[in-house]
């Protein structure tokens, strides 16, 4: 977050640096966590049991593994709205390869081309013809939610493997249900790659000030492009797992979860203005609404109404940083203003 | 991108390409653009199907997208001064909750006093918005995000377990959603009364000019000593306001309501809206455009359904309209900004 950027400054004394830390969005984060996991133990005996951790990471692996790629898209400043239409249209696209006879594996490979393309669509209106990328995705979430429902229409595929759909019942090890586990490992993978790759620190660049970033020789444009092909692809992957799960493949999969993505990012302290957030404070988010849920629907409350409580904590997320900075910066008035006044009375 | 001014520097530059000149004649006339779009869609249906182009069917159109048009206004002025508005689908389903739910404690309340309240919810619900906005200086695309979130929830608690049934809705409150005024839907009347004070709010008063100002240069608008943030809580106030009234609408229309009211209507607007030639960004396009994109969209809605292809479609050929609207506006804004390099030796145009 902020000590991102400032990080090249001075060599702050350890003190410092732990009071940097503390400040830091992931904090208050893992704060909230506690809070849900000392809550949801309080409320209900059943919260941490084999059987909620598994449901819980079913319920929220779809949106974690399409909030990785948005965290890149939204770090250099851009946005994605399709990538839950993007999840509909692979889910489409699977069922209906595989309902005509291409096998699972090959349906697989059509699905995530259909991603690479759409993601490709997207990141080519962005980056070639310069169009705001919130527009273009709005576009884009509309017409692949449409050429999801003229690929498969009302019907529903169904029968995939059981050796495949078992990801919707079977835990992997330590009951961790396997969209979980694929957002872990695809976590993993982006928070190094983010995280301690040149490749990363460039996106913050970017998302910071795009100008500068191109004349220090980053290439803007392309680097955009493949972020928003890489979040075709890894929403198609979603959408593959979604229809595993539930072995159903329907136009419908994933319908309005682009926002609840958005939601779960900035939520996770990304900046909406793009050049701050980190793949932890994301991870953190997704584990705080995924336990919420759980809570809440232990203790009767409807995911309806839990909405309420989503929408409350995304506002903190933007205005506890915030107003952590305006009273930072009426402090400082102050102190100034306590400096020059004696001087002033004296003259 | 202020596309009045570039033109204007560009007419005086010279003589300039002339699909320079047509770009920047179908830019600066989107509205009738998009209203012959809209005939020629029309001309082609009625072919295939002779009953499109007839004036029940453009009742039905006009009255079962009013409520589109209607939120489409309140919209189009949030995105003019570089906001957004995700709220607007869940305001309006919490006005027509409660208002329903007026009705099912006492059949005979007001009908004037159904409106108040219901508009009066989306009042309340702007205000918050715009104050947090102006207020924490935090970004409206999130504010109002969490509030999409935050207010359909409440329509969840107070609609847990209660049912609105029709018997219980006045019948003189119904027919407002289905009767007509000389062949007219009161529907549409209602809209075109607010479309046009709303346009001629923001063409005629200095308040409704700085709004594109604030869109256009949000830093410069504060040093020129616009009130921004009065004027952005004003446009957040005005859009909950019709959201507040489109869910007493939608109640009439419907005559029924349920705790989904609405969901899905915030990127409908904002497609409409873009469609209809308002920049993403702020600074241009006109309400009277919002509401033509929403009935272009509702249009092309009817005739896949009238040209029997199948309605599918639909929302495919809504999201490559988008498309091709905001990347005709970026080739405009690219041939006028290289027509001001060439000929002014600007060096820099945004």
């Amino acid at each position: 977050m902020s000590s991102e950027a400032a990080a090249p400054v001075a060599a702050p004394n350890r003190a410092v640096g732990v009071v940097r830390a503390l400040r830091r969005w992931e904090s208050a984060l893992v704060v909230i966590l506690i809070a849900t996991l000392i809550f949801g133990t309080a409320e209900s005996p059943n919260f941490l049991t084999t059987t909620t951790i598994f449901f819980g990471g079913l319920d929220i692996g779809q949106i974690a593994i399409m909030a990785l790629p948005l965290t890149l898209i939204v770090i250099t400043g851009e946005i994605d709205l399709s990538v839950a239409a993007m999840l509909g249209l692979s889910a489409s696209v699977f069922g209906y390869a595989f309902a005509h006879g291409t096998g699972v594996v090959p349906a697989m490979a059509i699905a995530l081309a259909v991603g690479a393309a759409g993601g490709s669509l997207n990141g080519f209106l962005v980056t070639r013809l310069g169009l705001p990328s919130i527009a273009v995705t709005i576009g884009t979430l509309t017409m692949f939610r449409g050429l999801a429902e003229v690929v498969l229409g009302q019907s529903e595929v169904t029968n995939f493997p059981t050796s495949l759909t078992k990801v919707g019942y079977a835990p992997i090890f330590a009951h961790l249900a396997y969209p979980f586990f694929f957002f872990f490992v695809l976590a993993v993978i982006y928070g190094v790659v983010l995280h301690k790759t040149p490749v990363g620190r460039s996106l913050y660049a970017i998302g910071l000030n795009k100008e500068a970033a191109f004349f220090s020789g980053i290439r803007v444009n392309r680097t955009k492009f493949i972020l928003f092909a890489l979040s075709g692809v890894v929403c198609a992957f979603a959408g593959i797992v979604y229809t595993l799960q539930n072995d159903s493949a329907i136009y419908t999969a994933g319908t309005g979860l682009e926002l609840n993505v958005v939601a779960v990012v900035l939520f996770g302290g990304v900046s909406i203005f793009g050049g701050r957030g980190s793949i932890l404070g994301v991870f953190l988010a997704v584990l705080i609404v995924g336990l919420t849920q759980v809570a809440f629907t232990l203790i009767n409350v409807s995911a309806e109404e839990q909405q309420i409580v989503f929408g409350v904590l995304l506002l903190l997320s933007v205005l506890v940083p915030n107003s952590a900075e305006g009273y930072r910066r009426l402090r400082a008035r102050v102190e100034r203003a306590r400096r020059t006044l004696p001087a002033a009375g004296q003259t | 991108m202020s596309a009045t001014a570039s033109s204007e520097v560009v007419v005086h530059a010279a003589p300039a390409a002339r699909g320079h000149r047509v770009a920047e004649l179908i830019s600066r006339y989107r509205p009738v653009v998009i209203a012959v779009v809209i005939l020629v869609i029309f001309g082609i249906t009625s072919i295939k199907n002779a009953s499109f182009a007839s004036s029940s069917n453009i009742q039905g159109i006009l009255s079962i997208g009013a409520i589109y048009l209607l939120l489409a206004v309140g919209e189009a002025m949030v995105i003019i001064t570089r906001n957004v508005d995700l709220s607007v689908g869940s305001t309006l389903g919490l006005s027509a909750f409660t208002v329903g739910e007026m009705f099912n404690h006492n059949p005979h309340t007001q009908i004037w006093l159904v409106f108040l309240v219901g508009i009066g919810i989306g009042i309340g619900c702007g205000l918050i918005i715009g104050l947090i906005t102006t207020l924490a200086r935090v970004p409206s695309l999130v504010v109002t995000l969490a509030a999409l979130y935050i207010i359909r929830g409440f329509v969840n608690i107070i609609g847990t377990g209660v049912q609105i049934e029709p018997t219980v809705i006045p019948h003189s409150f119904v027919s407002l959603g289905y009767s007509t005024v000389l062949g007219i839907p009161w529907l549409f009347i209602i809209v075109l009364v607010v479309a046009l004070a709303a346009a001629y709010w923001m063409r005629a008063f200095p308040a409704g000019r700085e709004l594109y100002a604030i869109g256009s240069n949000p830093p410069a608008a504060v040093l020129a000593g616009i009130p921004v943030a009065r004027r952005v809580i004003t446009v957040f106030v005005l859009s909950g306001a019709l959201a507040g009234l489109g869910g007493v609408l939608f109640l009439a229309q419907v005559a029924t309501v349920n705790s989904s009211a609405g969901s899905g209507y915030e990127l409908i607007e904002v497609t409409a809206v873009v469609v209809g030639g308002v920049a993403i960004f702020g600074g241009s396009g006109s309400v009277i455009g919002a509401v033509l994109g929403a009935i272009l969209l509702q249009v092309i809605n009817q005739a896949l359904v009238a040209a029997q292809i199948s309605a599918f479609w639909d929302s495919a050929v809504a999201g490559a309209l988008l498309l091709l609207a905001i990347s005709f506006d970026r080739l405009v804004s690219f041939r006028a900004s290289r027509a001001l390099v060439a000929k002014e030796g600007v060096t820099y145009v945004e």
